[in-house]
């Protein structure tokens, strides 16, 4: 094995053009594991510990460009205003020592359906800045993920950033484990409302073969609040509108059967998890409008 | 390959390092710092976490080679870490290779806390009865360590979350929850 320590991005980009089989390595929180467990022997180990660029975040005005090495821990306590739905997602990761290693790259990099990070992206819309001695490219986080622990990356290609739109409302994120710390997801379900353009949109994590989105469930729900004029009028959600979203999701699924739970029951959570997510958003949702009708 | 890295205030150099090798093992295996504990190999115990340039982790799951020019701290150099803390200038020293392997537990005077090579945190657990086996002790006593850093004054659920990546088999965690108490109500009356 080798262990290559690129000072600079563009060190980093060179060596991995010249051996495509280097396994980045970043928090090693995933890495480690499989190394330890002689799982994986790479012939060689990029270290991207020195690369200071990817521990950086920019909140820009739309968007929030997140290193890819940027530690949940980070996540949770600089960023929870700008991407709620993620910093809520990084507090469920592991226990505090892992979060202050592992970061959304590392996710991205792995690509496990049981990544917290994903429903959360998936939910407030993102893209994956990738680069390589080739060139940069943007890959939508709707077309990142290609199949169980499979990404888009080409081999020469690193991520270098996260590019997460910023919240326009309320955003929540749900996982269902045996207990709070220290559990990898059952299942989980990230939503976020988007007021600006009328529109819910969701991520669902552990229940399909890649992270998804509940697509007809969305369609289904925009449409509902559309007609019934719920953004202006900020009524409570109907019952059956929620029972049929909660539905929906549940059907986006397409779960197995494995340790960790049934694909029965994975499907039932996330129809539980997808309502409850919609009910506290849209709550949230209607307490800002209150305030500011109560203030105007 | 040779890792040069600071161990608790002193500079230490590591030789035939495998490239996959974890920080736990170098710290174990190659510098004789047995204090932090290999339990799991895989993240899940905290029985390994030590502070790499000050941040909690769990030594199992960083490769050696991630360590080269930074700064660790052991349980070994925890008493002397917390010392340099209090006295603030960072001119107390550090810790030898030699005086940490032959560290021990003295100062267990638990009415005085007298004569001790301890840090608060440390007396603190023995004097709460929070060490049955010993074996998650270190792993806790740096997590805890930490946290009272940061947070001088936590409530109990600071206190869980904190420790939330450290497994102890023996205690039942309520010893531990009194011994990190116990250090918080002292640190605030400056005992
Ligand atoms: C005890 C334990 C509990 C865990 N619990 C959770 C949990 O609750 N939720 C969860 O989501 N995850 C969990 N994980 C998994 C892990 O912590 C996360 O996936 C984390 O986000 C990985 O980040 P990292 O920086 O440590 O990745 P690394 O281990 O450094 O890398 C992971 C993968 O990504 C690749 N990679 C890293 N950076 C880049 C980059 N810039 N460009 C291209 N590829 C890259 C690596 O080559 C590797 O394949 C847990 C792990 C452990 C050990
Ligand atoms: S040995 Fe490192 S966490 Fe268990
Ligand atoms: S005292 Fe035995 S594991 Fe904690």
């Amino acid at each position: 094995m080798d262990f290559l320590r690129p000072a600079s991005w563009e060190e980093a980009l060179a060596a991995k053009a010249e051996h495509p089989t280097a396994v980045p390595i970043a928090g090693g929180t995933d890495v480690m594991v499989e190394i330890n467990f002689d799982h994986r022997r790479p012939e060689y180990l990029m270290d991207l510990n020195r690369i200071g660029d990817l521990t950086e975040w920019e909140v820009g005005e739309d968007t929030v460009r997140l290193g890819a090495s940027v530690p949940y821990t980070k996540i949770m306590e600089n960023l929870r205003a700008e991407l709620p739905g993620l910093a809520l997602a990084s507090h469920t990761v592991a226990s505090p020592q892992i979060r202050n290693r592992g970061g959304v790259g590392g996710n991205l990099g792995t690509a496990s359906p049981a990544g917290d990070a994903h429903p959360a992206l998936l939910a407030a819309g993102a893209e994956v800045e990738v680069e390589s001695v080739r060139g940069s490219r943007r890959i939508p986080i709707d077309e990142f993920y290609r199949g169980v622990k499979r990404n888009a990356l080409a081999p020469d290609e690193l991520i270098r950033a996260v590019h997460v739109k910023k919240a326009d409302g309320p955003q929540q994120f749900s996982k269902v484990g045996t207990r709070n710390a220290m559990v990898i997801a059952v299942c989980a379900f990230g939503l976020a409302l988007h007021p600006e353009t009328r529109t819910v949109r969701t991520g669902i994590g552990s229940a399909a073969p890649t992270p998804v989105r509940a697509k007809a469930a969305e369609e289904f729900l925009n449409a509902a609040l559309d007609e019934g004029g719920f953004w202006d009028n900020g009524k409570i959600i109907t019952p059956s509108v929620a029972k049929r979203f909660a539905d929906l999701c549940s059907a986006a699924c397409n779960p197995i059967d494995d340790v960790r739970g049934t694909a029965s029951y994975r499907r039932h959570a996330v129809g539980v998890m997808a309502r409850r997510t919609l009910t506290w958003t849209w709550e949230s949702y209607r307490g800002t409008r209150r305030a500011s009708e109560g203030a105007a | 390959m040779r890792v040069n890295f600071t161990v608790n205030g002193r500079p230490q150099e590591a030789d035939d390092v495998w490239e996959g090798e974890s920080l736990l093992y170098v710290l174990r295996e190659r510098l004789g710092l047995p204090g932090s504990k290999n339990a799991c190999e895989q993240g899940e115990c905290g029985s390994c976490t030590v502070r790499l340039d000050g941040v909690p982790v769990c030594s199992c799951l960083v490769a050696a080679g991630q360590a080269e020019g930074r700064d660790v701290v052991t349980v070994e150099g925890l008493a002397d870490f917390a010392r340099q803390r209090s006295c603030g200038t960072g001119a107390c020293g550090g810790t030898s290779l030699d005086e940490a392997r032959q560290w021990q537990a003295e100062g267990t005077d638990s009415q005085t806390g007298e004569g001790s090579g301890l840090s608060p945190i440390q007396q603190a657990f023995i004097d709460a009865g929070a060490v049955q086996c010993g074996f998650c002790t270190p792993g806790l006593l740096v997590a805890a360590d930490e946290m009272l850093e940061r947070n001088p004054n936590p409530t109990d659920a600071d206190i869980r979350e904190a420790l939330s990546g450290n497994l102890c088999r023996c205690t039942g965690y309520e010893k531990i929850m009194d011994a990190v108490r116990l250090a918080a109500a002292r640190q605030s009356e400056g005992v």
